[in-house]
Order: C-alpha cells, then sequence, then structure tokens
C-alpha cells in the first residue's frame, strides 16, 4: 500500500501543521536554520552539534524503514513531506533535531556509521539499544524517552493518523484524522 | 507551530488589562456554558462582565491539543492544563472523585472537552418525590422549562430527530437533522428487535450541517476531549457573542470572595490577577456560574461575620448533594469487523426503560457506542513492536469490538457533598474543595439492570462479552449536580424556582448546582435552559421586576 503525499497532508492536517509550509517545497532557509540557542547547522553533517533538516530527513526516513511496516511503500517521500510541516522551527520541531542527533552519535559512535547507512537489522538494533523499544515516550525525559517521543512515535503518529496508514488496520478514517462524517456508517469492504 | 508542546502558555504573565469594569450592571462568575448563556442574553442592553479563575484558550492550539489527546505521554488533564496548585483537591468520601479529569478551567468551561451529548430531562425527572417516591420534586415543571429547551436546542446547534417514542413532549424539530444510525447500530438494531428494546436517535450539539459559521463534524474522532473543526458546541460561541455585544471577560481571575451590603445584597466579587493583585468588581447583579464544585466552594469561601456559614447559606445545604450520574457499560467482540472509531460520538441509544423508574430503580438510559475497543493510532504508540509486528498487533486489536454505555441517576444525599478542606490552600491560599461522594443502593442496583439488559443484547448479539463495568466498577460520567439546590422552601434549598438565592436579592445560580434530582441525562441541555431562564429574570429584575 503506497503512501502518498496526500498522506503526509492529512498527518499533518490531524496533528497540527501551520505556518503555510507548502509540501514539497524545500525552505531555502532549511540548511540555514538552527536548534534553539542558534547554533550552526551544516547540511553535510558529520555527526557533531545539531544536524539540518536535510540531515534529519534522512535520518528519519531510515527510521522509518524500520519501524513501518514491509506493506508500504512511498515511505521517503512521505516522511519528507510530513518532516516539512514538522521541522517549523517550533519547540517540537527543534526536540527531533535534538533527538535525531542522539540516535545519530549513537549510530556512528557504536556502528561507525550513520544512521542512513546502517543495515535494516543494525537499525533496529540501534534503537533497541537506546531503549525506544520499551521506553514510554516523553518529550522531556531520558534518551530512550525523547528518541521515542520524536523519532519512533513521531512516525507511528504520522503513519497511523493518515488514511493509508489507517487503511492497513482497517480504518480509512483514523483518529486525528478529518476523514468526513461518513465513514462510520459504512460497512466492512 | 506544530506539535503536542507547542501549545501556548496561557498562564504567562500577559499585557491584558484586567481591571475592573465601572458601572457593571452583571458580573457572571465562570465562563462555561451556563456563565456564557446568561451574558450573551444580557450583554446586548447591559454592562456584563465575565470573570473566570482558567485561560482564553488560543484556537490555533487545537490540533496541538489533539495530539496531546492521542499520544500517551499526556493525560486527559494536560489536554486542557487542568491540574497543579490552582486546581488542588481533596477527596474523603467513599469512592474517590477524579475532579481534574472531569473540568476543564478557561473560556468556554468543561464544554471544551465534554462529548456533546443533550437529551432534555423528562417529565417525571422534575417531580421524583411525587412521581416515583424518592427524592424533592424540583420547584419547576417540564412544562416550565419547555420553551427554554427548545431555545437553548438552538442556540447550542443541536443535530436530532423525532423518532424517540420515549422522549419528553417537544414542539418542533431540532436545528438539525440527526447523525444517521452506525454501521455498528445497525448490527446492533437486528439483536435488539429480536429482543423487543427499541433504539432511536440521539440529540448531538454536533453539528450535522454547517449551523452558526460553523463546521459541520469532519470526523476526527477525538470530540472528547477536542474537537478541533468547531462542529462541536462548546461555550466560546456564546462567549464570543457576547463580547461581540459588548461584554467583557477577565480571564485568569479566580474569584475568591463575594462581598455583601448590610441589605442581603452582593456588592462585589473579589478577584485575583496573575500579576497577584486583588481586584473588586462591583455590579448590580451577580450570576455564579461556576459549575457544581466551585459554585459551593466560592459562595463557602464567602462567610462574614453575617453569614458565618457561607453566602447564601441559610438552609445549611450549600454543598450537600453532590450528585453524578453513574456509568454502567458491557462489551466485548464479534466475530466480523464493527467498523470503530471512526467518530467519537454515538448515534443511537435507548431510553425503554427510563421511566420504570421507581423508589427502588433508578432512571437510566442505555448507549450503542461507536468508539468501542482501542484506536488503532494510540495503541500504535505503546507498546515495545514496531515494522510488521506492530501491524500484526494493531489488526489483532482492532476492528471486532462492541460496547455498550448507560448512565444511572444518584439519589440526592446530604453526605455526599462539597466542603472547604481544613488545611490545603491552592496557589491563591484560598482553601481547596474537599468532596466527600457517596452512591446509594439504588443506584448500585440499577447498574446491576442496566448490565443486564446490555449483556443480554451483547449475547444475543453472539458477542465474546469480555468486560462489564457493574456496581463495583462503576465511576462517574463527569457532571457535578445538586449542590446548590433549588427549592421553594429557604430551609431546604438554596436557590428558588428562579435560580435566585433565597438569602440575596441580586445573586443568580446559573449551574447545574441547582438540580434538586439529576435524572439520568447528560445535564448540559438542562444547564443551558436553566441559563437563559436566569438571563430573562435577571433583565426583568433590572428593569425593576422584583
Amino acid at each position: 500500500m503506497e503512501l502518498t503525499r496526500r498522506d503526509a497532508a492529512a498527518a499533518l492536517a490531524a496533528i497540527g501543521a501551520t505556518g503555510g509550509v507548502a509540501l514539497g517545497v524545500r525552505r531555502a532557509a532549511d540548511e540555514r536554520s538552527g536548534g534553539p540557542g542558534g547554533e550552526e547547522v551544516d547540511p553535510a553533517w558529520d555527526g557533531e552539534g545539531l544536524p539540518g533538516d536535510e540531515a534529519v530527513r534522512t535520518a528519519m526516513t531510515a527510521v522509518a524503514r524500520t519501524v513501518y511496516p514491509d506493506a508500504v511503500s512511498g515511505i521517503d517521500a512521505f516522511v519528507e513531506a510530513f518532516l516539512d510541516g514538522r521541522l517549523d522551527g517550533s519547540p517540537h520541531g527543534e526536540g527531533i533535531r535534538a533527538a535525531v542527533a542522539e540516535a545519530e552519535s549513537a549510530a556512528r559512535s557504536w556502528y561507525d556509521a550513520p544512521i542512513a547507512d546502517l543495515p535494516p537489522a543494525d537499525r533496529d538494533e540501534l534503537l533497541r539499544e537506546l531503549g525506544a523499544d520499551v521506553a514510554g515516550e516523553n518529550p522531556g525525559g531520558t534518551t530512550a524517552e525523547r528518541v521515542r517521543y520524536y523519532v519512533v512515535n513521531e512516525l507511528l503518529l504520522a503513519l497511523y493518523s493518515s488514511p493509508t496508514g489507517g487503511e492497513l488496520v482497517g480504518i480509512e478514517n483514523p483518529q486525528g484524522h478529518p476523514g468526513g462524517a461518513e465513514s462510520y456508517r459504512r460497512g466492512p469492504r | 507551530m506544530s506539535g503536542a508542546e507547542s501549545v501556548g502558555d496561557e498562564r504567562s504573565a500577559a499585557d491584558i488589562d484586567r481591571t475592573p469594569v465601572p458601572d457593571a450592571d452583571v458580573c457572571v462568575v465562570g465562563a462555561g456554558p451556563a456563565g456564557a448563556l446568561v451574558a450573551d442574553r444580557l450583554a446586548g442592553d447591559r454592562e456584563v462582565v465575565i470573570l473566570d479563575a482558567g485561560p482564553r484558550f488560543d484556537p490555533a492550539d487545537r490540533l496541538a491539543r489533539q495530539e496531546r489527546a492521542i499520544r500517551p505521554s499526556y493525560g486527559r488533564p494536560d489536554v486542557w492544563g487542568v491540574g497543579g496548585a490552582r486546581d488542588a483537591h481533596e477527596n474523603a468520601g467513599d469512592r474517590s472523585y477524579p475532579l481534574n479529569h472531569a473540568r476543564v478551567k478557561g473560556v468556554g468551561g468543561s464544554t471544551l472537552h465534554w462529548q456533546g451529548m443533550v437529551m432534555r430531562l423528562h417529565e417525571d425527572d422534575f417531580n421524583s418525590g411525587t412521581a416515583r417516591g424518592v427524592g424533592p420534586d424540583w420547584p419547576i415543571d417540564y412544562a416550565d422549562l419547555r420553551p427554554y429547551y427548545a431555545e437553548a436546542e438552538k442556540e447550542l446547534g443541536v443535530a436530532g430527530a423525532s423518532d424517540n417514542p420515549y422522549a419528553p413532549p417537544r414542539e418542533e424539530p431540532h436545528p438539525m437533522p440527526a447523525f444517521e444510525p452506525s454501521y455498528s447500530d445497525s448490527l446492533f438494531a437486528e439483536a435488539c428487535e429480536e429482543l423487543g428494546i427499541d433504539m432511536h436517535s440521539v440529540p448531538n450539539a454536533r453539528n450535522s450541517e454547517p449551523y452558526d459559521d460553523r463546521s459541520p463534524c469532519v470526523g476526527y474522532g477525538t470530540c472528547q476531549p477536542v474537537c478541533p473543526s468547531g462542529a462541536k458546541y462548546d461555550a466560546t460561541v456564546h462567549v464570543e457573542r457576547a463580547e461581540a455585544a459588548g461584554a467583557t471577560v477577565i480571564d485568569r481571575a479566580p474569584v475568591e470572595r463575594l462581598e455583601h451590603d448590610g441589605d442581603d445584597r452582593v456588592t462585589a466579587a473579589v478577584y485575583a490577577t496573575p500579576d497577584g493583585e486583588r481586584h473588586r468588581q462591583e455590579a448590580d447583579a451577580f450570576v455564579v456560574a461556576a459549575g457544581g464544585v466551585e459554585t459551593p466552594r466560592l459562595l463557602l469561601m464567602s462567610a462574614s461575620d453575617r453569614y458565618p456559614d457561607g453566602l447564601a447559606n441559610g438552609s445549611g445545604h450549600v454543598g450537600e448533594f453532590f450528585m453524578d450520574h453513574l456509568f454502567a457499560g458491557a462489551g466485548g467482540t464479534l466475530d466480523e469487523p464493527t467498523r470503530q472509531n471512526h467518530v467519537g460520538f454515538y448515534t443511537s441509544a435507548c431510553d425503554q426503560f427510563y421511566d420504570e423508574a421507581d423508589a427502588e430503580q433508578a432512571p437510566f438510559k442505555l448507549e450503542f457506542f461507536n468508539y468501542a475497543g482501542p484506536s488503532p493510532v494510540e495503541m500504535a504508540l505503546t507498546g515495545d513492536d514496531w515494522g510488521d509486528a506492530l501491524l500484526d498487533r494493531l489488526r489483532d486489536g482492532y476492528g471486532d469490538h462492541v460496547a455498550m454505555g448507560g448512565l444511572v441517576e444518584q439519589l440526592p444525599d446530604a453526605e455526599s457533598r462539597v466542603t472547604l478542606a481544613d488545611d490545603r490552600t491552592d496557589d491563591r491560599g484560598n482553601p481547596v474543595p474537599r468532596i466527600e461522594w457517596t452512591v446509594g443502593d439504588r443506584a448500585l442496583d440499577t447498574i446491576e439492570r442496566a448490565n443486564e439488559i446490555q449483556v443480554s443484547i451483547l449475547e444475543e448479539l453472539g458477542a465474546d462479552v469480555e468486560w462489564v463495568a457493574g456496581p463495583d466498577a462503576t465511576g462517574p460520567a463527569y457532571h457535578h449536580m445538586g449542590t446548590t439546590r433549588m427549592s421553594d422552601d429557604p430551609d431546604s434549598g438554596v436557590v428558588d424556582a428562579d435560580c435566585r438565592t433565597h438569602d440575596l436579592d441580586n445573586c443568580w445560580i446559573a449551574s447545574s448546582s441547582v438540580f434538586p434530582t439529576s435524572g439520568a441525562m447528560n445535564p448540559t441541555l438542562t444547564i443551558a435552559a436553566l441559563a437563559l431562564r436566569v438571563g430573562d429574570d435577571v433583565a426583568s429584575w433590572l428593569a425593576g421586576g422584583s
């Protein structure tokens, strides 16, 4: 089942992104944006400091390939479009950036490679070694809890509040998605 | 700004004028549905000021609040910023009462998180003593409130139909057509037909079509605790309308005391502001509309030499007879899809057994849920799996649930009450409310009766019944009622039939706190009808009536 930009738009509409971000249109300022403290970020990120938007997208897309089921395709475009709406300078967007930095740091330290270059089994293992599988999400918690909140659950929230993600489970209008007031009346297809 | 943690900090100091309004005619305490409707009723002709303890929420934050409702990191009180020292309270009764799950403080009040079900009370609910042999009669009848019910339905915007043979008489259709039955309603219908149990529509304060410049429901599915589309009515509608007509709203201004003169008139509401200052809002008339807990708390905190037991408490009943509706429910799974959790409201109910009520059996109603079982997106955010394993778990967990709910009346009991804590104070140094919530045998026995019917329907449906919320597992429906009861007799109640306090000439109470008995219907439509009636009475009094 293919995820589309429409799914990303739906997920953003569901969980909130404002500010007029046009999906698929990268902001010229992306790579100049920094962390909350105005820290400089480098588009060709080497693992030091905070990653720029492109590096965040690359890492998140790689994680999505681990936490999304095999049944979905179109992950890259979906995640990138979704993050266009989330990396908006908000505290949440900066939380994503910081959590990705921690996960990347662990990947480079433990596996000598960025997340995107890890084989699938190592990516899965990395997330588990970080504790993101058993941690409860918490935006102000431990590294495991923040990676769970800003990375793993961020991606799962995007998927399963979208029509295509919901449909995988049998609900084309999942909670959080404004899919109209008709689907509840329809029987199973 | 996106993200659940990106909601505005309404409690931060802001450069807003929170000084009293000069020459106010009416001061309303509380910007929930009752206060908002009273204010809107009067603002066109009178200088009205509304004081609310909570903030004015930014409508732009609603999606972030929805994200809070879905994400497991946030508890229900976090969605609207309830809790902390401001909202501290004590429990001392047989049953713990989860007060901060049961209310929202701020402009819009608890309608910000309510589900939006709006039934009229039945005729016998107003005459429980006479018709059922228990509890007091109200000093007003259904006929007194009937025109106000119709008006309240228009004000809130109610989608409903006239297919309920058990509903009290009505004079005209609802303002909007009812929401159509759900797919799972159709499954229940076959079982109910076999058992001779009637199903019918339910009135929703939720737009089934565009109404009052608000969107129709778009199916976000998070009605309770937040509707991002505005299709569900909340009291910001009437607060904004009142402001457009000239009313002034002062938020984050908890009223700590009502002052009075020697002629049994309230003279001022003393309120605090975020800068630590205290102010006096004077007015000719005062309407306390702070809900079933904060209303008695304010009256008790306003004790004076003249009224040592609290303001308007000549009867001694302020705070007594605290009631809520009791939940009765049952659910399970079928061996077929049931299509749940597309919307967050229900579309069919059964009032067939309501008027069987007598001294032993309480009135109760039954509800057919459209949100049985887990929501897949919420399930996805917990657990230690992802990828295909997570999808398998979601598919196993979602899709075949069915459930029924129901509400049961609780009789008024003086021992079930709200008082002031002896030695615990809130963020302003004021005593916090102390809740002693007790539930009698009539309600508990009736929960069992409701459970029997629910289980029989589920079994007829072929469900594997997996849970029953009976007398031991029941909880409150978050409807605070009874703590300033209405009575013609000043010794038996706090307010008279017009909801004006017996003891003070210029003070009304607009709230479910005036209900002498609770019935088993969700209270907000009755709160709204009474508030409109209070508005008329205050207008008449200000115009020189008695």
